[in-house]
C-alpha cells in the first residue's frame, strides 16, 4: 500500500496511480455537499443551468459539520455515509467531478461512473470529527445557506488523512480488507 | 410527594447533551483502548488510533466527538411519588435539548416534517421513552444517537420455529451487511420478543448497559458472548476496512411475546457510543 500527498484539483494521471487501500494526505480546496445539496446540483445540471461550484477536477466531501465554535476554522467535521449520494453521483462525475470523500461502500452505478470518468472515492474515518477538523484551515459557505449543516462549503484543507476506498479500476478496500479477516 | 422543579430537568438535560457529545463514558473508552491492543489488522489499528486520538481532542477541547451529534433519545424512569412543578415534563426536556445543542455548538439534525423537510433549528424534539416506576426519583439516560448507525438497524417478525439459530443469523447478517456504514466497532443492541414496537425499543435500550457488563440472565449472557465472537468473525473490522474488531459488545434485552410472534430487532451504535445517566 502506497502513500501519497495530493493537491486539488486532481488530475487523471494522479487518479490512475491510486489503488484501493493507499493512504492519501489531501491538501487544497474541497467542497462539502450532502443529500439536499446533491439533489439541487443535479436539478441544475438537468435544467442546463450554471452550478454554484466548479466540478472540473474537484473533490466533494460528504459532511455536515457541527457549528463552528469561536476561535476555530470549523466545528467537528467527519464524513457521513456515502451510499445516500449514489443516485446523484454518476451525473456529477460525468460533469467533471474527480473525487469524493465519505464513508462506506458505493454501489455499482457509481463504480461504473468512476471507471468511465477516471474518478476516485476516498474514505475518511467516520466519527473522528474533532481530529479531522484539525486538517481544515478555513471554511466558507458558498451556496444553499438555507440548508444549515447541509449548505455547500468551500474548505481549504491541509494533509487531510484519507484512504483510497474504491479506485478507478473497481478495486474496493472494504471488500479486500474484510476478505482478509473473515473466518 | 417529592417535588422536582422543571427548570432543574432542563438544566441537567442541557449539561448532559453537551457532556455526552464531548466525552466518552469510561466503559466505551476502555473498550476502545483494549481493541487497539488486540486488533490484528494494521489498517484497523490505525483507525482505532485515530478514534482514541479523536476522543482525547474532543474531551480536551470540549468539541463534539462526531459532527453528527444525533437525535436526542431519552429513557426516563419517573417515580410515581414525584411531582414535577413549574412546567411540563416533556417541555422541560426539550428546553434542555435546545439549550444544550445551542450553547454546546452541537449540530441541529432534526427535520421538522419527514417528507416536506425543514429543520427545527434546535434539535428538538427529543425521543422520550417514559416508564412510571415506584419511588420518588427521576432517572434519565441521555443518548444522542447518530443517523449512520441508526440507518443500519433492522427488525424481523420471525417465526417461533426460527429459534436461536434464526436470531444468530439475523444478527450476524445485519452487522456484516451494514459493513462500514455504522462506524464500527459497533455496539449491537438486540431486542428479542415483545410486540413489533416493543422489540425495536428494547433493542435500543440494550445499548445503555455498560460495555463489558454481564447479562443478568446466564442463558442470554452466553448467547451475547457467542454472538460477539460470531460478529467479530465477519471481518468487517474498524471503519469496515477489515479486521478482528467489528463489535465491542452485543447486548440482549428480552420481553414476553405473543405465541405466534418472534420479533427480533438490532439497533447498532457507532464506536462513539454516547450516553449519560443522571438521577434526580
Amino acid at each position: 500500500m502506497a502513500e501519497y500527498s495530493l493537491e486539488t484539483p486532481l488530475k487523471d494521471e494522479e487518479i490512475r496511480k491510486l489503488k484501493a487501500g493507499d493512504r492519501v494526505f489531501l491538501s487544497g480546496i474541497i467542497y462539502t455537499a450532502r443529500d439536499s445539496a446533491h439533489e439541487r446540483l443535479v436539478k441544475l445540471i438537468e435544467a442546463g443551468e450554471e452550478l454554484p461550484i466548479p466540478l472540473e477536477g474537484q473533490v466533494i466531501y460528504y459532511v455536515g459539520p457541527a457549528p463552528t465554535p469561536p476561535g476555530k476554522a470549523i466545528g467537528s467535521a467527519g464524513p457521513t455515509t456515502s451510499y445516500r449520494m449514489d443516485p446523484y453521483t454518476p451525473l456529477l462525475i460525468e460533469n467533471g467531478l474527480k473525487g469524493m470523500i465519505g464513508k462506506g461502500e458505493r454501489t455499482e452505478p457509481v463504480v461504473d461512473a468512476m471507471k468511465k470518468g477516471t474518478a476516485v472515492y476516498f474514505a475518511a474515518t467516520g466519527g473522528v470529527a474533532a481530529l479531522i477538523a484539525r486538517s481544515v484551515l478555513s471554511s466558507e459557505i458558498v451556496a444553499y445557506e438555507d440548508l444549515g449543516a447541509e449548505a455547500i462549503r468551500r474548505l481549504e484543507v491541509k494533509d487531510f488523512p484519507i484512504i483510497v476506498a474504491q479506485d478507478c479500476y473497481g478495486g474496493n478496500a472494504y471488500v479486500e480488507g474484510q476478505k482478509k479477516y473473515a473466518e | 410527594m417529592r417535588e422536582i422543579e422543571s427548570s432543574k430537568i432542563t438544566e441537567v438535560v442541557a449539561k448532559l447533551c453537551m457532556e455526552a457529545n464531548f466525552e466518552l463514558e469510561d466503559d466505551v473508552q476502555k473498550s476502545l483502548e483494549k481493541a487497539y491492543e488486540t486488533e490484528k489488522s494494521p489498517v484497523g489499528r490505525e483507525v482505532l488510533k485515530q478514534i482514541l486520538d479523536n476522543s482525547r481532542i474532543a474531551s480536551t477541547e470540549r468539541v463534539p466527538i462526531c459532527q453528527d451529534t444525533g437525535m436526542t433519545v431519552i429513557f426516563a424512569e419517573l417515580g410515581q411519588d414525584v411531582h414535577i412543578v413549574g412546567g411540563g415534563f416533556e417541555d422541560a426536556i426539550n428546553e434542555g435539548v435546545k439549550k444544550g445543542y445551542t450553547e454546546g455548538y452541537l449540530r441541529k439534525s432534526i427535520v421538522s416534517d419527514p417528507v416536506r423537510g425543514g429543520n427545527t433549528g434546535d434539535n428538538t424534539p427529543a425521543v422520550i421513552h417514559l416508564d412510571l416506576v415506584a419511588g420518588d426519583k427521576l432517572r434519565m439516560y441521555i443518548v444522542p444517537k447518530g443517523g449512520g448507525s441508526e440507518n443500519m438497524s433492522r427488525i424481523a417478525m420471525m417465526k417461533p420455529a426460527d429459534g436461536i439459530e434464526g436470531i444468530k443469523k439475523f444478527v450476524v447478517d445485519g452487522v456484516r451487511e451494514a459493513s462500514g456504514n455504522p462506524c464500527p466497532p459497533v455496539t449491537v443492541g438486540v431486542g428479542i420478543g415483545g410486540s413489533f414496537e416493543r422489540c425495536a425499543q428494547i433493542s435500543k435500550k440494550a445499548l445503555l448497559r455498560p460495555i463489558g457488563s454481564d447479562n443478568k440472565d446466564p442463558f442470554y449472557d452466553k448467547l451475547e458472548k457467542e454472538l460477539l465472537i460470531l460478529v467479530n468473525k465477519t471481518g468487517v473490522g474498524p471503519a469496515g476496512l477489515g479486521g478482528t474488531t467489528t463489535a465491542l459488545a452485543v447486548h440482549i434485552e428480552v420481553a414476553p411475546r405473543h405465541i405466534a410472534s418472534f420479533p427480533v430487532a438490532i439497533n447498532l451504535n457507532c464506536h462513539a457510543a454516547r450516553h449519560k445517566f443522571v438521577e434526580l
